[in-house]
């Protein structure tokens, strides 16, 4: 080989793997761009508003979020890990079929499920004025309050608690259990010592992102009029028409959410957590009996009455009191386009997720952990937000592209990337960066070093070591993020609503032009609707878990 | 994927690109913040009596308006609907409409449904009203939306959400007749007479009059329209306050011409057939509103409704003072 020709094999090398380094730094940059453009703001600050905005409001919303992330995040936890651990670990009747039916709740937008309850249990609604004409006097506690939020954003998001929570046990091990036994521990010690502190990364990811749902959520406490950091970005923003004061609370968001989030990486680090053991056999599950037999039944019982039963008749009940007669051929439309918008975006988002994992695992220097953490911040920001964050560059793109090839081709048409799907592509994926990650990252931790070590010695490395060992055991993990993601992007809609193009309109747009002129009834077809179509890879993810 | 596959991908998503760009001349792009089933009827009237196309996006105003001003010149936008006069104010206060003088328009448009400065034009009106229990109030008991603030309504009044844009623009009209600190004190005591918190909605505030949660309330006249329709039996009732004094609030759904509208004259077209007699009815009745065009008169189901003095001022004025009043109500404490 002469020497020019081995330099340029060198290089190639040194690039292939540098490559996963310089992918990350791709995505994460791409992520930050909207990010960046929003805390920009703070260069050109709105006095007036924000002077505004801090003597009569910063306090109220700021204490507001906070109890309501309190709650919602303490309440997910805790019923998340009850579940997980009941239909993981433990045998009682009906495991089989709650394991896998806790996880539809999934496929209802919080928002949808916030105004069927108002609905229900407001005082116009059936239960009160049931009550009141059987002349009951006893009035129940009000929804409309931080309690009713807190409950119907714990029965919301309470799954990805459970989902991840629920992968973590099962994949424990059954020689810790056992080791933990051995020495004496009884089954509720061997949890709280043994199997919980092990779980412990990845329920504090799956809270996480509760958090940063609860942050970004404006559809739910509107429903509630409750308010919030989001709400008083949105009053900024369109009632007092001041984007810059809009983002200056967003910033203190953003600011915020990557403190936790580094707060909880420098927790993370400090711990080992690949599995001990083999992960497959059949489990010996704890046999529940007498009273904690009756409690786990209720319990899973009562959070599917809460979570989807309820809500589900009653939007099934409003469809057909308002008729079909919204249901036209465009409704094929709507669907088929909700579908193929969560399809591409489960797959951009899943493969940029796996990038990320990978260069996380291979660089584990502080530069790479920073990079990735980085392209997760998007899941904070509410929808809105991120679409100005992610119109305005690819905008002013646009039309210096557009310019660019009027000047060299006297092209004379429009925008070119505008009216397209890449600003709506583009949001999506910045937005829900964070969840595949989660799904992704929390898996491949999982494997062990011992592993990666072995099949460097047998000679596979790079991309091979990717394909043929991390790849097959990533699979769970890779099927969780997709559907996770494709679920999240059939629910999402303010982002849609913003940068989609002419007359393409999803499910989710028709529940807001239902809802926006307070017309429920008629959002409950189009709500109906993305459960089903959500329900479906749920439960195909839960199958596939399951084997 | 091989390299061919590739190639056929690319190529297949340039033209999927070259596409959507290439626009036909005589189309008219429409920005709309005014729902797709209310507005999708009439552009296809439009289109089949005209033959134009209309290529429309419908979403919230706000939004809208953000990516106009992203989009700047070269934006496919020629027309741009929204409702509330607050937005249509703010629209041309951020340089997004252009000025139109069309002898139609300024014919069809009475002056104080318009921007003085002709570059937004109302297209129908609604109004602000009270709405009133029937088993528990009679008209009589009734005065202005002053009046409500007095202490003998204590407990017994529902409103909607401050943050909603009608609220705001109500308010805005009463900062331009009473001046800052009464319309505040106003506000107040509107605060101290709520039976409930605001409901997020005109139509669950109307239903919570119908079942006695409390007496009175403020909405819009659409709202009460939906709900007549549903159950003709409500127990509910629209009263026309002020009569004595300045008049009903009323408030418009309008659009205007982009700055950098590429198609002006199919623009102004369609604007102008959109106030013309025939769409009128069109444009209205199916949302239980009023017509801008004081020639056309209202549906049978609204008319019944009653005659009514309605506030002269320009409705712009509600867009000029929407700050302000956004601002009082926080102050006032009014969510």
């Amino acid at each position: 080989m002469s020497k020019g020709e081995s330099g340029v094999k060198l290089w190639t090398a040194r690039l292939f793997s540098q490559g996963w380094r310089l992918s990350a730094l791709a995505i994460s940059l791409v992520v930050l761009t909207p990010v960046v453009v929003i805390l920009w703001s703070l260069f050109s600050p709105d006095l007036a508003v924000w002077q505004h905005l801090k003597t009569h409001l910063l306090w109220e919303l700021s204490s507001n979020t906070f109890w309501l992330v309190l709650g919602t995040a303490s309440g997910t936890l805790v019923l998340g890990v009850a579940l997980a651990w009941l239909t993981a670990v433990c045998e009682f009747p009906g495991r089989k079929i709650f394991s896998w039916a806790l996880m539809l709740p999934l496929a209802v937008p919080a928002y949808v499920t916030a105004f069927v309850m108002v609905g229900i249990l407001d005082f116009t609604g059936p239960l009160q004025s049931w009550m009141r004409a059987s002349g009951i006097e006893w009035q129940p506690p009000e929804i409309r309050s931080l309690g009713g939020v807190i409950l119907v954003m714990v029965l919301a998001f309470y799954p990805y608690v459970y989902l991840i929570a629920r992968n973590a046990f099962a994949t424990q091990g059954k020689r810790a259990l056992e080791a933990a036994q051995s020495l004496g521990y009884s089954p509720q010690a061997g949890f709280f010592r043994v199997a919980l502190p092990m779980a412990r990364p990845w329920i504090i990811g799956g809270v996480m992102l509760v958090i940063m749902e609860t942050l970004a959520d404006f559809g739910t406490v509107s429903v509630f009029n409750y308010d919030t950091f989001t709400t008083g970005i949105y009053k900024a923003w369109f009632d007092m028409y001041s984007l810059q004061a809009a983002s200056q609370l967003a910033s203190i968001l953003v600011i915020f959410v990557f403190i936790i989030v580094l707060l909880e990486q420098q927790a993370r680090a400090r711990m080992r957590y690949t599995t001990v053991g083999k992960t497959a056999g059949k489990q010996v599950r704890i046999q529940l009996k007498g009273w904690s037999r009756l409690a786990a039944v209720a319990l899973a019982s009562g959070v599917m009455l809460l979570a989807f039963i309820i809500p589900m008749t009653q939007l099934l009940i409003w469809v057909s009191d308002v008729g079909m007669d919204d249901l036209d051929s465009r409704y094929f439309e709507f669907l088929w386009h909700s579908l193929l918008l969560a399809a591409m975006a489960a797959l951009l988002v899943v493969s940029a997720s796996v990038i990320l994992a990978v260069a996380n695992r291979y660089y584990s220097d502080l530069g790479t952990r920073i990079m990735v953490r980085v392209a997760t911040l998007g899941y904070a920001l509410p929808g809105p937000v991120l679409a100005v964050g992610a119109f305005i560059p690819i905008a002013w793109f646009d039309n210096q592209l557009r310019d660019g090839l009027h000047t060299l081709f006297g092209y004379d048409g429009g925008l070119l990337l505008q009216g397209t799907m890449v600003t709506l592509l583009a949001a999506l994926c910045i937005r829900f960066m964070a969840v595949g990650f989660s799904a992704v990252d929390g898996n491949l931790q999982r494997i062990t070093r011992s592993i990666d070590e072995s099949a460097h010695s047998l000679g596979s490395s790079g991309l091979v070591l990717l394909r043929r060992v991390h790849l097959p055991i990533l699979r769970g993990g890779i099927f969780t993020a997709m559907t996770l993601v494709f679920v999240d992007v059939m629910k999402e809609m303010p982002i849609t609503l913003m940068t989609r193009p002419f007359g393409w309109d999803t499910l989710a747009v028709r529940v807001f032009e239902m809802t926006a002129e307070g017309e429920w009834e008629r959002a409950a077809l189009p709500s109906v609707a993305i459960v089903l179509a959500g329900l479906i890879p749920i439960i195909l993810m839960n199958r596939h878990a399951q084997h | 994927m091989k390299c061919k596959q590739w190639l056929v991908l690319i190529a297949a998503v340039v033209a999927m690109w070259v596409s959507y760009s290439a626009l036909a001349s005589d189309e008219v792009v429409v920005y709309s913040a005014r729902n797709e089933q209310l507005i999708k009827p009439l552009f296809d009237a439009y289109t089949k009596e005209t033959g134009v196309e209309v290529k429309f996006v419908t979403g919230k105003a706000g939004s809208l308006m953000q990516r106009l001003k992203a989009e700047g010149e070269n934006t496919p936008a020629d027309l741009l609907i929204t409702v509330d006069a607050g937005n249509l104010w703010q629209a041309a206060n951020m340089g997004l409409l252009q000025t139109v003088l069309s002898e139609k328009l300024n014919q069809s448009i009475p002056e104080y449904l318009r921007d003085p400065e002709n570059r937004w034009f109302g297209l129908s009106v609604r109004a602000r009203t009270i709405v009133y229990n029937t088993d528990k109030l009679s008209d009589s008991d009734l005065s202005s939306y002053e009046d409500l603030a007095e202490p003998k309504w204590r407990g017994k009044l529902c409103l909607r959400t401050s943050k909603k844009v009608y609220n705001q623009s109500l308010v805005a009209m009463m900062i331009a007749e009473h001046g800052k600190p009464q319309t505040e004190s106003i506000v107040k005591g509107w605060v101290a007479n709520l039976a409930t918190k605001p409901f997020s909605s005109d139509t669950k505030m109307m239903q919570a009059i119908a079942a006695g949660q409390c007496d009175v309330g403020i909405g819009n006249t659409y709202y009460f329209g939906r709900l007549e329709d549903k159950d003709p039996t409500i127990p509910l009732k629209l009263f026309w306050p002020n009569q004595q004094g300045s008049g009903v609030h009323v408030n418009i759904s309008g659009g205007g011409v982009t700055q950098h509208a590429g198609n002006v004259k199919g623009a102004i077209a369609l604007l102008e057939w959109l106030a013309s007699e025939q769409a009128q009815n069109l444009f209205s009745d199916s949302n239980h509103e009023y017509p801008a065009n004081a020639a056309v008169k209202p549906s049978a189901q609204v008319a019944a409704w009653g005659a009514f003095k309605a506030n002269p001022l320009n409705v712009a004025k509600a867009g000029e003072l929407q700050v302000e009043a956004v601002k009082l109500m926080d102050r006032a404490g009014y969510k």
